[in-house]
């Protein structure tokens, strides 16, 4: 077993059980620390795919700037438990879960079981496209377009979350 | 390590998502089932970048978390409207477009 292979099954478990503390915990607070495992064991992966802007990016906006939003939200709406939905097994919770174990069967047998063509390639050929340097330049010459529009999409949602936030508008 | 194991993990973590979506009823929980499952396809994306050596699939998870980044912030914003309006936020009392 070499190092790598350790790193990614550590990290998977680790992806993989948060997800699903994510999905279970009653308390939204807990959810949402959770939630920020499992960003941050995601960020870990994309390092073992020699993807490095994208983990930092991963940290930075994930798991810094959206899970602080989130929080910040639970704590002005502040809930507690959900108790009062009491949370037991019902009809539709039933057909959800094997509606879910279906399409991951789904996944798995096309992941699997099904040969689809697909081009030679191997994980050491990534290594020079996911740094910093190789990022920018490529953003600000061929997705120069769409980065600019980028801003313009930032600015509604900002003014959006404003507006909808605001008590009453004058 | 093989395309396939990152596949399927990405799967994994999708399914947990979906089931989140379908089964919760906390309306700030079942957002985070939904970045979950932004976050599951964007590992799928990456890996496939990084297996065939193209920049592309990097630059989508870029703009995929931009749109994310303002999609939280406009759905955060919804969630305090509705809970200004209806002192809740568990989904089954939001029923008003329903006919």
């Amino acid at each position: 077993m070499t190092l790598e292979t350790i790193l990614f099954y550590t990290l998977g478990m680790i992806f993989v059980g948060s997800a699903l503390m994510v999905i279970t915990r009653r308390n939204p607070v807990i959810a949402a620390l959770y939630l920020i495992l499992n960003f941050f064991c995601l960020a870990g992966l994309y390092l073992t795919l020699h993807a490095q802007f994208i983990a930092v990016i991963q940290v930075l906006v994930y798991a810094g700037a959206i899970m602080v939003l989130f929080l910040f939200v639970i704590m002005l709406l502040n809930l507690g438990d959900e108790q009062r939905l009491a949370e037991k097994i019902s009809f539709r919770k039933i057909l959800a879960a094997g509606l879910g174990v279906g399409l991951l069967l789904e996944l798995l047998y096309i992941v699997g079981f099904i040969d689809v063509p697909m081009p030679e390639g191997d994980f050491s050929k990534g290594v020079d496209i996911g740094t910093v340097e190789y990022i920018g330049k490529e953003l600000f010459t061929t997705y120069l377009f769409p980065f600019e529009v980028t801003s313009i999409l930032l600015l509604a949602a900002m003014v959006g979350a404003v507006v909808l936030a605001k008590k009453k508008l004058e | 390590m093989t395309i396939q194991a990152y596949l399927i993990l990405s799967a994994l973590a999708f399914i947990l998502g979906v089931i989140g979506v379908l089964t919760r009823r906390n309306a700030i929980i079942v957002f985070m089932s939904i970045e979950l499952m932004l976050n599951s396809v964007n590992l799928s994306l990456v890996a496939f970048s990084s297996y065939l050596g193209d920049v592309r699939g990097q630059m989508l998870v870029f703009f995929v978390m931009t749109v994310a980044a303002a999609e939280a912030a406009v759905g955060l914003a919804i969630i305090i409207a509705l809970f200004r309006n209806k002192q809740t936020i568990n989904l089954d009392e939001m029923n008003i477009l329903k006919w």
